[in-house]
């Protein structure tokens, strides 16, 4: 670029990039979803069905009316807490996939927590549920954070095996010493009473689960492009030396985010006992933590993304039901267009700053 | 009363009797149409287990004609099964649902059921009471008649006297099944013994298969199980040349020399007789219970390697069981601690409660509840 004339011209070319920008952070996962659904509609084809019926059936499953969304959005809403225990470490270059045994963890604590309380008033153990879970996740990602810092552990296995850990202190705990003896053929531990659960959104049938999400990512947001701390993660994920170098502290940036993460997913946890199950058990383990990491890698762990990509996921499995009962097809088609979705996406990668109508143009 | 339900037959012109059939009981909407019927499993439905028991059960009911089935599986214990429930109702009509996992219930099932008051749910897993909706309803069969019926094939069949168990998690029902093989087995062979492995969880395949592995290798040369899918347990030991008696399906397909014998459920017979019973407007019977009289039910044809003599004990019991004449859980029996846990003189029948409480293993029983 040549000495540039005035100084508004410059600032319409800033515009114009962070327009350019916008709309490719739009346009490139927009494409990658279609092309996924292309090659989905080939699938379905070769399993002797009518691509178009396919393509009609999940749109109305998933947002064809007002009780489809709820549907959608009641799926969704698990996905946005576990996305983000996995979007907030990645800022750190991070790849946590521990999340389910956060939620896990979480779901637990909340519970035992109501156990301990069980004369409070319904906000008081609310709030209390929601902060135990929160505890809970938070120490279980901080300490393969801890891991990784302190001792050099891959925090991508770590996190993964202290699942399998979670699940067993779960189940430990659930048959044993927090099980309600009238809990007989379904270890469970005692409800936390109707009074007391989560309501759900008014004029609707959504649990508040939702809200929860969608400000903890606005937060998540805030924190990582607005604040000097989300600064410092970035700079670290970047380049961790680089970060060392100008005194960043690595340690507490981790830890941090790690702790943060697991919150997260531990909230997730304490929803589904507090506005679903009303105590926890064996369903609080369905993967939600894994799908999690699904929604993260999808939204390019970027928080404002997580939202419309766990709708996104919450569609297609709110229309999976439709698939099986109209088509014939097995539930795995959902699992192949999932697959489908997310190897599109990765492949889509190499076309930032590659689509032609919105290159800059040499000046 | 095949009327009552067959649209072929108001079609034919029977009309006289079909629509007085038909306006008893059917919501408006659905009394042009086959009234819809969902199912909905946690798991695969061709499981060789717990799910394909199911999903033959409303294979039969659409063999049967004037129904529309719709089926979905994979369907986890959590708002996935309520908006599954909410689904069928809502974008198919579904009139009558059959949520079939024991977890399905409470909450899910019942909510809905107070939310959907015209629709009827009928639930596997005997949960009703009488604090719940009058739509919803629950069954469940005693299935340890036919473990007990296993259990003294495998006693007069066995060479070792040790017999395996692969059990998925010691809660009552599981434990009623496990002892009612190894009260079975006793019968037949005072000495056997079952040696008893929990791998903690539904479906653990290979968890499933190394135990199997591990009682094979102790000398048990006959087992069974009680976990969503036998499949892996049957095929093991198949392979290692043992026996085994099969659960919740017939797998003798998958074991063809060593398959002795089978505890089935009869959901073939029981999911048309509710759907009829349903259409035709009777009341929701909000808690059905039954074994081998009721035909809830049923055993697999015997294998090969059972004798004869082993065939005539377990079909004379299993002709006392449908008759109603017999009782499994008969005082004096000691848990494998030595504890009399039903005293002489005590029958506990069938439809005794303190048996859905059972927490124990009785004697002959290697391991432990924790």
């Amino acid at each position: 670029m040549e000495a540039s004339p005035v100084r508004i011209d410059d600032s319409a070319a800033h515009w114009q990039d962070i327009l350019r920008g916008a709309t490719e952070a739009v346009a490139v996962p927009v494409l990658a979803v279609l092309a996924a659904l292309v090659l989905f509609g080939l699938f379905v084809t070769i399993a002797g069905v009518d691509p178009f019926d396919t393509y009609s059936l999940m749109y109305a499953g998933a947002f064809g009316s007002w009780f489809s969304w709820q549907n959608t959005l009641t799926r969704a809403a698990p996905l946005i807490l576990t996305a983000l225990c996995c979007a907030l470490p990645a800022q750190l270059g991070m790849v946590v996939i521990g999340g389910e045994g956060a939620l896990v963890i979480g779901g637990l604590a909340a519970a035992a927590i109501a156990m301990a309380l069980p004369d409070s008033a319904p906000l008081v153990l609310q709030i209390a549920m929601a902060i135990a879970a929160m505890a809970a996740g938070a120490a279980w990602v901080a300490l393969a954070g801890g891991l990784r810092h302190w001792r050099g552990v891959n925090e991508t296995i770590a996190s993964l095996l202290l699942v399998y850990i979670a699940v067993a202190v779960f189940n430990q705990l659930v048959e044993g010493v927090l099980r309600d003896p009238a809990s007989l053929n379904k270890p469970s531990t005692p409800h936390i009473g109707d009074a007391n659960m989560l309501t759900t959104i008014p004029g609707t049938d959504i649990h508040w689960g939702l809200a929860y999400g969608v400000i903890a990512c606005l937060l998540a947001y805030i924190l990582i492009y607005r604040t000097t701390f989300g600064f410092g993660m970035r700079v670290a994920g970047g380049n961790v030396k680089a970060a060392r170098m100008v005194g960043l502290p690595v340690g507490r940036l981790v830890l941090v985010a790690c702790g943060l993460a697991g919150a997260a997913a531990g909230l997730a946890g304490m929803v589904e006992v507090a506005a679903v199950h009303g105590k926890a058990n064996a369903s609080l383990i369905v993967g939600y933590g894994y799908t999690g990491i699904l929604v993260a890698f999808l939204a390019r762990h970027n928080p404002l993304a997580i939202v419309p990509v766990a709708i996104l996921l919450g569609g297609i499995g709110a229309s999976g039901g439709l698939l099986q009962r109209r088509l014939g097809l097995p539930d795995a088609t959902v699992l192949v267009l999932q697959g489908l979705i997310f190897i599109a996406i990765l492949t889509s990668e190499v076309l930032y700053g590659r689509l032609p109508w919105l290159k800059r143009k040499p000046s | 009363m095949e009327f009552k339900l067959s649209r072929r037959s108001l079609l034919q012109g029977t009309a006289a009797l079909g629509a007085t059939a038909l306006a008893a009981g059917l919501p408006f909407g659905a009394r042009a149409k086959d009234a819809a019927i969902g199912f909905i499993y946690v798991g695969p439905r061709d499981d060789f287990g717990y799910n394909q028991a199911h999903a033959q059960g409303a294979a039969a009911l659409k063999k049967l004609g004037g129904f529309k089935v719709l089926e979905e599986e994979n369907v986890p214990e959590t708002v996935a099964v309520e908006k599954t429930m909410e689904s069928m109702i809502n974008l198919d009509g579904a009139v009558l649902v059959f949520p079939t996992s024991f977890g399905y219930y409470n909450p899910h099932m019942v909510k809905l059921a107070k939310k959907y008051d015209k629709v009827r749910f009928l639930h596997c897993g005997g949960l009703w009471s009488d604090k719940d909706p009058a739509n919803a309803g629950s069954y469940f069969g005693y299935i340890d008649e036919c473990q007990y019926l296993n259990g003294i094939v495998a006693g007069y069949t066995s060479k070792t006297g040790k017999l395996g168990f692969i059990a998925a998690k010691p809660i009552p029902q599981v434990l009623r099944n496990i002892n009612a093989f190894t009260l079975g087995a006793k019968l037949a062979n005072p000495n056997a013994t079952t040696q008893v492995i929990f791998t903690g969880d539904w479906s653990m395949p290979v968890k499933e298969a190394e135990a199997t592995n591990g009682l094979i290798n102790q000398g048990v040369d006959v087992v069974t199980c009680h976990v969503d899918s036998p499949k892996v347990v049957v095929e093991t030991a198949e392979k290692r040349g043992i026996m085994v008696c099969g659960y919740h399906v017939n797998q003798s397909k998958l074991a063809p020399k060593g398959y002795l014998t089978g505890a089935e459920w009869n959901w073939e017979e029981l999911y048309p007789k509710l759907a009829k019973s349903a259409a035709g407007g009777e009341k929701l019977p909000n808690l059905v219970r039954g074994g081998l009289k009721e035909g809830v039910v049923k055993t697999s044809a015997y294998g090969p390697l059972v004798e004869e003599k082993a065939r005539k004990h377990a079909d004379d019991i299993k002709a006392k069981l449908t008759a109603g004449s017999y009782v499994i859980f008969k005082g004096p029996i000691k848990d494998n601690k030595g504890n009399t846990v039903i005293a002489t003189g005590t029958d506990r029948g069938q439809t005794d409660i303190e048996l859905e409480k059972m927490n124990y293993l009785v004697e002959g029983v290697l391991g432990a509840l924790a």
